[in-house]
């Protein structure tokens, strides 16, 4: 044995290790191979970190806004940016955007995190289900998934809204049960798929029920779709928040949320361009960071995609 | 006997579409016996062996197990009594679960204890490291994927194995260590093989009996002897014969 064969103490030793100790070892070594090939990405980098920022301005939001989000000061509406005090301006009612667009990412990142939790969790429980027994309840899951995909996702998040009332509760809601289709289509193809491989004849003839396959064996081979399409959608349940709340049925003034902040500047559009403009770039910005990762995430999860 | 098959057939799909793919296949396997089933691709022998473990259904006939006819789902019972090991060593492995995960599985399945102790010993009892133990399928070679998956089907202890194939994916020294493996398993726990192979050579070496199938029927049933001696009636049978023996120059 070389030198260079003698075994390198310390944790990154025991992320590389090709004979693993116990299951957790087994499962960090893998992580840290998949990190290490997504780290190899750039633009995978630049996404993760814009998320990443999102998520520390969203917790210190107070130590970041300059000036309380809901204070007005009548003497001080719609500074251009770069002015004193308001680096990014300030609204009609004298609002320091910069502090608002800060407080605003709380209100993004809940939504998206709620979203992002409910809506794959129920789309995968109906595709792997639907997948995995087939015949009647195939049919009956399917043609259900498909009554809510023909729907165009604002407009039935509008009617939602419309027979629940406007409010941010509601746009999630909303949201979350027009974002779960495309989840369970994803699953079930995954599951048609998987469904007759030898593993998993392998596992039924050991006597495990279907509960057993469904989330031990089949969930996790289909996880890897989902967490890609689901990072992929964030961008578009970003969008479709800031519409609701730009068209007054989502989040309510006063709350910081960036949609609503559009709508409000779009009055002074032509004259005061940066009351819309900054909460836009703002989503703007988030957006791509989440589609960034995405496709990174999907190079790096994707099985399909060759490795490079 | 053991296992019995009557006049199994097997049926996929419906009308037009509709595939015989077993047609009235009989035979009979004696306790720790060994019997092979041979056939070219698409002979129906692997059906044969789905359909025992319910992975297929049954049309018309009867399989018994020890005299009692089995039917139906499978019960955890059957489970306990009849396992089975699959062709292609790489499709029948989880991807994404270690080897301690796919052998830990079926004793959760049946609530089985001293989990950490079963898992060892199945492994030393195909020949595996301890060290393999924590690692993924994509880790591991051909030969040792497919001696993790004779560990899986070992692991509760059943009295019939049934082997679909299991070396046709190895490539040729692999092989004998594979079929020396199950020779030797079958041995010391007193196993009863059911043994899928399109190869008469690996089929005479392993099965007492064996049954010739072409096109989902059963052509001819042999003994070892008659096989060693030729002894053979159907010319289906001669050209398999003489396929096996290699490329005549």
């Amino acid at each position: 044995m070389g030198p260079e064969d003698a075994p390198r103490p310390g944790i990154r030793a025991w992320l590389t290790d090709d004979v693993p100790q116990s299951r957790l070892q087994a499962r960090c070594v893998q992580a840290y191979l998949a990190w290490r090939r997504l780290a190899q990405n750039w633009l995978a980098m630049v996404g993760l970190s814009i998320v990443l920022g999102l998520i520390l301005m969203a917790i210190f939001a107070p130590l970041l806004a300059t000036h309380p989000p809901y204070e007005q000061n009548l003497q001080d509406r719609l500074l251009p940016p770069f002015s004193a005090g308001h680096w990014l301006g300030t609204d009609e009612f004298g609002r320091d955007l910069w502090s608002r667009i800060v407080y605003g990412s709380r209100i993004s990142l809940t939504i998206v995190a709620l979203v992002a939790v409910t809506a794959p969790l129920f789309g995968l429980t109906i595709g792997t289900a639907a997948g995995f027994f087939g015949g009647i309840a195939d049919n009956l899951l399917m043609r259900l998934t498909d009554i809510f995909l023909a729907f165009p996702r604002l407009i039935l998040a509008l009617a939602l809204v419309a027979a629940l009332g406007p409010g941010i509760e509601n746009a999630i809601l909303a949201i979350a049960l027009t974002a779960w289709p495309p989840y369970a289509r994803v699953a079930r193809a995954e599951t048609i798929t998987l469904r007759n491989a030898d593993y998993i004849s392998a596992i039924r003839l050991q006597g495990a029920g279907p509960p057993r396959i469904i989330l031990g064996h089949i969930v996790p081979l289909c996880l890897s779709s989902v967490i890609v399409r689901v990072t992929l959608d964030m961008a578009g349940i970003i969008l479709t928040a800031a519409g609701l709340g730009f068209l007054g049925l989502g989040a309510q003034p006063p709350l910081p949320e960036w949609g609503l902040m559009i709508s409000s500047g779009r009055k002074f559009l032509f004259d005061q361009w940066w009351v819309a403009t900054v909460p836009g770039l703002a989503i703007f910005i988030v957006s791509l960071g989440f589609n960034l990762l995405g496709d990174g995430l999907r190079d790096v999860l994707d099985p399909r995609s060759a490795p490079r | 006997m053991k296992l019995a098959v009557e006049k199994l057939s097997v049926t996929f799909g419906q009308g037009r579409r509709r595939v015989e793919a077993v047609r009235c296949v009989s035979f009979g396997v004696e306790a720790k016996g060994s019997y092979g089933l041979v056939g070219e691709s698409g002979s129906g022998k692997s059906t044969v062996l789905r359909a025992v473990c319910g992975l297929a259904p049954v049309s018309t006939g009867r399989i018994e197990i020890d005299g009692k006819p089995v039917e139906g789902r499978r019960s955890l019972a059957f489970a306990r009594l009849v396992q089975m090991v699959f062709q292609d060593p790489y499709a029948s492995l989880h991807p994404r679960h270690t080897v301690d995960r796919t052998l830990s599985e079926p004793l959760a399945i049946h609530g089985l204890n001293d989990r950490h102790r079963r898992v060892e010993r199945a492994l030393a009892g195909v020949g595996l490291d301890l060290s393999f133990r924590f690692r993924f399928p994509h880790q591991l070679s051909g030969g040792q994927r497919q001696r993790v998956a004779v560990a899986r089907a070992l692991i509760l202890e059943p009295e019939i194995l049934l082997l679909d194939e299991p070396t046709s994916a190895l490539d040729a020294s692999v092989q004998a260590e594979v079929l020396n493996l199950l020779v030797r398993l079958r041995r010391e726990r007193n196993l009863t093989f059911v043994m899928v192979s399109h190869d008469l050579a690996v089929v005479n070496h392993m099965c007492e009996r064996l049954l010739v199938m072409q096109q989902g029927q059963g052509v001819e049933e042999l003994d070892r002897q008659a096989l060693g001696d030729r002894r053979v009636k159907t010319g289906y049978t001669r050209s398999l014969l003489k396929a096996s023996e290699g490329f005549l120059r």
